[in-house]
């Protein structure tokens, strides 16, 4: 089941810097297992979306070749500190996770 | 529909040509709306994900800075920064060029996102890390060689 997200998200002049952390195991479905030698279904977040305030700022799609516990960065410009940053994500077996952050 | 109606607003200058594009069949109604479709990422070759982006007259850019290690000792992890100093970014795609699926992810950038995107790869041995920026309609392109000490990907 999905794990909790961390954002961090904090002002750099009148550009927010935004820092998600997602728990996943990101299984390419290329991987075998070492005991019985069989493959390991593929398991991976496929899309993203980031927004602040509403408004969509990032849509991303997303591939096993991203690692384990994926890190995204990325940078939105015209914030201001208070405002809410919401990420969401959504893997290929249809788990979903969402969580938000105020940016600092 | 929102996606394609966000679209539309926000390229008011560049709809027309999407449009023309879309007639022409040049570009698949499906390309012309949120990046890469799902068929990019199962490509197994770079021509092959190129083509399923409609990236493949990207031209070489010296204003994209790709940052990451000239050695990566785990390939499994790789540190990647893609900087694109192009007015009016809208797209960054990471494409590992000898994975067995080298599209990795592609970011659409709206509403203020800045042309930046740092996140973390798995590659399965040395080879060219690419990025693709897509601006104002246009797909550039840069790459770097990434040495890989241990692949991350199976085996």
């Amino acid at each position: 089941m999905a794990e909790p997200m961390r954002i961090r998200a904090t002002m750099a002049g009148d550009v927010a810097d935004v820092k998600v952390l997602m728990n996943h195991t990101m299984e390419t479905g290329l991987r075998k297992d070492s005991k019985t030698g069989q493959l390991i279904p593929a398991h991976y977040i496929t899309d993203v979306t980031a927004s602040v305030n509403g408004a969509k700022v990032l849509d991303a799609g997303m591939s096993g070749g991203i690692s384990k516990n994926p890190y995204l960065g990325f940078k939105v410009k015209g914030p201001k500190a208070g405002d809410k940053v919401v990420v969401n994500w959504t893997d290929n077996k249809g788990d979903k996770n969402t969580a938000e952050a105020t940016i600092g | 529909m929102n996606a394609l109606r966000r679209n539309v607003l926000k390229s008011a200058a560049g709809a027309g040509t999407v449009a023309v594009a879309v007639a022409a069949g040049l570009l698949k109604p499906t390309m012309a709306l949120a990046g890469a479709p799902r068929t990019a990422f199962e490509a197994k070759s770079v021509g092959d994900a190129l083509k399923g982006m409609g990236a493949t007259a990207a031209a070489d850019s010296k204003d994209i800075t790709i940052k990451a290690p000239d050695i990566a000792e785990n390939g499994a992890v790789v540190p990647v920064e893609v900087t694109s100093s192009i007015a009016g970014t809208t797209a960054i795609a990471i494409i590992s060029e000898k994975n067995a699926t080298p599209l990795v992810a592609d970011f659409d950038l709206s509403n203020g996102a800045q042309g930046f995107i740092s996140t973390r790869i798995k590659m399965g041995q040395t080879s060219l890390v690419r990025a693709v920026v897509t601006a104002g309609g246009k797909t550039y392109t840069a790459a770097k060689e990434v040495k890989v000490t241990i692949g991350g990907c199976g085996g």
